[in-house]
């Protein structure tokens, strides 16, 4: 039966060639566009690291005191985002229930080992040993650095796969030694290809946009006081002397470094939650804070929504494409009304020769329903088109990772399979309804 | 008019469908043109330079080199004898580009409510001449004026002279006339209370560095509030600003300037090399970006709704051509059936506009809701309502051509 339907639309579909083509552009170019920046917007919104974004924790104390001026925090709640070094320091050093690194990002010179290059300005993190493992970080060459290279402070380097290729032509460098600004560190490890979009774990823009390409430690980077790259939020800064008594003095309040968490349990949360909280009870006990500051404790997923991440661009723009994808709906509706009325002649001798009411509707769904299938493949196609295009036009850098995967055709295709059914369902009813008799009189 | 309400009322699908989209078509059209219109000004903002003669390049010093204001002048005085290159000057920040500072600066040092954050550059005696400011009142900077200053928390004297822009003027003195006087302003940092200065020349526009950043907590409060101090910045990192003597020479001399820099030490890092119109198209290309999705979007939903209305009014048409041809037989002209169908898709057309101009405010409440946007303008929702009035007349003709050539032998016929 389903075969004859097919048939029977496919033939019917012919007789409008141009209306046809219409149904089909309408729906075509309304899935393509919300296809589109339905991609653009899962990859800005999504989650960076799934397997650990419930595990993974960003601690914040709410150091902007009385005589603060909280207008120049951003964030919706006025805690500053980042923490001080003397707080990193101090929680760092709590008995916490789960791994903690502590991160900042810097500006480093590197002299190419081939002296025909010239040197390079890129960005180094600085961090801790945990940092790879409790990110999950693959490695091509080499491993991480461990605990005794945190603990003395080793000049040692993580490089990335990309810098890997450009310095060492990609072959395995571990070993060999680089030099970043005037001194020299030693290549313990080379990462694949590892990017989380968005880059969770530090969300302050500026840097130097070339994404984390080097990795130090922590502690050296203190010792060697390289200055942050992403700006100082100071909230009682004390005498500006330099940039480093301002980063790393244990007096001043200024607020850049980030530091994260893994809790594996409810119950790690719980005792963390616990430990931040009496801290900060502590400190303002000691005189630190007029009253006891307020703590945050947030996982990736809510870090993400805490910063909006979601540029405002691409929240238009899903926006206008939905809007269009309606206006396209309407559209279509108006279209497939308009080609199927006047066909209650044919529908009437089909009904005289003994087709039931819901013959004559399940055929004519079928026939929607074929429109359905040509517009999602047409709209494949167009937000195919669509991802190149985007690509030139929004700033996201994460842009470059759009990708449509099986969920997203699959999604394409039931939205407009569905689309048409829903546009078609009036007039494939209208026509169901028709009384034989009284048409066919009138032939 | 009566016979077009009566048909309209047996068959009200397809009239109501048509509205439908006139009006969604409407509201999206409207509020396009907002936004483009938005960004089309903020694109248009002038930076108040010679953009098409400059170029810049970021120069950072390895090691900690303890001779920096020596080598900038070696630096400067390689860029200037470039051939093609007509002047070049040091300095922390450039119109169009990342970086920027800002300081307050206020006539009244005892009320701080008055102070005003404003982009600061800094500028030796070639500045004005290399950017090509228009000075509309005062002096420039004496060459003997001018200091130099080696980053943010170096200690160095307070600066003798200021240049403003007019709008900063505006913004210190309603009445703009503050030549002359006394400033007090935040620099240099390290002095803590600010400092005394002079306001020696007030130059016509100079747009601030970070022209995003204008409005924002620690931005200035327009783009055009920026000030020149007489430093020669001779920092570890710092911008090398050049003009070339025609814009065709930015290119070439660009790249003589970067081997020749090279040549002169290669202990450094040269970055960002780019031409000021190339920092206009990154600064703006998110705009750009939005503008172009946006006009791709109406003419396409312009289009689709044209070819909407074409086929239901074609399909319309043939429902009704014994009608037709009932009237032509008695006595209507090929004229009156094109103007019924016309008259048809105006009444539509303004019960559209009317659903659809709601619609517009609506949409236009909520973006200003959730993204800051501006108030609709009634002109662009006038503007809309004329485009999508025209778009449905124009669709009309065809199928009410088709309905005019109807015969009124039809009359006779039984379908």
């Amino acid at each position: 039966m389903f075969g004859y339907y097919l048939n029977l639309a496919l033939r019917s579909l012919q007789r409008t060639p141009a209306l046809t083509v219409l149904m089909i552009l309408a729906i075509g170019v309304g899935i393509g566009a919300s296809m589109t920046t339905l991609a653009i917007f899962r990859t800005a919104a999504g989650d960076p690291i799934p397997a650990k974004s419930a595990q993974l924790f960003a601690p914040q104390i709410d150091i902007c005191g009385a005589n603060c001026n909280r207008r120049n925090i951003r964030t919706d709640d006025g805690i500053p985002v980042h923490l001080t070094y003397r707080d990193v320091r101090a929680l760092m050093r709590l008995n916490a229930p789960g791994m903690q690194a502590a991160m900042y990002s810097t500006g480093v010179t590197v002299t190419p080992p081939n002296p025909q290059l010239y040197p390079l300005q890129l960005e180094a993190r600085a961090t801790g040993a945990a940092f790879f493992s409790m990110f999950e970080v693959p490695f091509r060459y080499g491993a991480p650095w461990g605990r005794q290279e945190d603990a003395a402070h080793a000049p040692v380097v993580v490089i990335s796969r990309a810098l890997n290729d450009r310095l060492f032509g990609g072959t395995n460098s571990v070993g060999k030694t680089l030099r970043l600004n005037t001194e020299e560190y030693r290549i313990v490890g080379v990462i694949d290809t590892w990017q989380p979009v968005p880059r969770f774990y530090d969300l302050s823009p500026g840097g130097l946009n070339s994404g984390d390409v080097l990795f130090i430690p922590f502690t050296h980077a203190v010792d060697m006081q390289l200055p942050t790259n992403s700006g100082l939020g100071c909230y009682n800064p004390g005498p500006l002397t330099s940039l480093s008594s301002l980063q790393f003095s244990l007096a001043s309040e200024c607020a850049w470094l980030q530091l994260w968490v893994e809790l594996p349990t409810a119950a790690a949360v719980q005792r963390y939650r616990q430990l931040l909280t009496a801290y900060a009870a502590e400190q303002h006990s000691t005189g630190r804070f007029r009253s006891t500051p307020r703590v945050r404790l947030r996982d990736v997923k809510q870090w993400l929504d805490y910063n909006h991440v979601v540029p405002p661009e691409v929240r238009v723009a899903v926006i206008v494409a939905f809007a269009l994808l309606i206006a396209c709906l309407a559209n279509a509706m108006g279209i497939i009304t308009a080609r199927f009325l006047p066909r209650t002649g044919d529908v009437s001798v089909r009904r005289a020769t003994g087709a039931t009411r819901t013959a004559i509707f399940l055929q004519s769904l079928v026939e929607v329903a074929l429109i359905g299938v040509f517009g999602s493949l047409l709209g494949l196609m167009l937000a195919g088109l669509g991802q190149q295009v985007s690509r030139l036009l929004l700033p996201v850098n994460e842009l470059e990772l759009v990708r449509f995967d099986g969920a997203d055709v699959a999604i394409a295709v039931a939205l407009s399979i569905m689309t048409a059914i829903l546009a078609g369902l009036y007039p494939t009813w209208r026509m169901s309804r028709v009384q034989p008799a009284l048409q066919l009189k009138v032939q | 008019m009566h016979p077009i309400l009566a048909a309209m009322r047996r068959n009200a699908l397809g009239p109501a469908l048509i509205a439908v989209q006139i009006a969604l078509t409407l509201a999206i059209l409207s509020n396009a043109l907002l936004i483009i219109n938005e960004r089309l000004v903020a694109m248009a903002r002038p930076s108040g330079v010679d953009e098409s003669r400059l170029f810049v390049i970021e120069n950072q010093w390895m090691g900690k080199p303890t001779d920096v204001p020596a080598r900038v002048q070696t630096d400067l005085a390689a860029l200037r004898s470039l051939p093609g290159a007509v002047g070049a000057y040091a300095t922390n920040a450039y119109p169009l580009g990342e970086r920027m500072w800002s300081f307050g600066i206020t006539l009244d040092p005892d009320d701080k409510s008055t102070q005003i954050l404003a982009g600061m550059y800094l500028a030796d005696s070639n500045s004005l001449r290399v950017l090509g400011l228009q000075l509309i009142a005062g002096r420039n900077f004496n060459r003997d004026e001018v200091q130099s200053y080696s980053g943010l928390f170096s200690t160095v004297q307070p600066p003798d002279a200021i240049i403003i822009t007019r709008q900063l003027a505006q913004q210190l003195a309603p009445d703009g006339n503050v030549l002359g006087r006394l400033a007090t302003i935040g620099f240099p940092p390290t002095s803590g209370s600010g400092s005394s200065v002079r306001i020696v020349g007030i130059v016509k526009s100079l747009q601030i560095a970070n022209v995003d950043a204008a409005g924002l907590p620690q931005g200035p409060r327009t783009s055009n509030s920026s000030l020149l101090l007489p430093y020669r910045f001779a920092a570890a990192d710092s911008y090398y600003v050049v003009r070339t003597a025609s814009p065709a020479q930015v290119g070439p001399v660009m790249k003589a300037a970067t081997s020749k820099l090279y040549a002169v030490s290669r202990a450094r890092v040269l970055r960002n090399v780019e031409s000021l119109s190339t920092a206009r198209r990154g600064k703006y290309r998110s705009d750009r970006g939005q503008v172009i999705m946006l006009v791709a979007v109406s003419a396409v939903l312009l289009a689709m709704t044209a070819w909407g209305i074409v086929g239901l009014t074609s399909c319309w048409v043939n429902q009704r051509r014994r009608h037709i041809g009932i009237r032509r037989a008695l006595g209507a002209t090929r004229a009156a059936i094109v103007r019924q169908f016309q008259a048809e898709n105006l009444l539509i057309a303004v019960a559209g506009i009317a659903a659809g101009t709601g619609l517009a405010i609506a949409a236009n409440l909520w973006l200003i809701d959730r993204f800051q946007m501006d108030h609709l303008d009634y002109r662009y929702a006038v503007l809309g309502a004329i485009v999508v009035l025209l778009l449905g007349q124009a669709a009309t003709l065809w199928p009410a051509l088709r309905a005019a050539s109807v015969p009124p032998a039809e009359a006779t016929r039984t379908v």
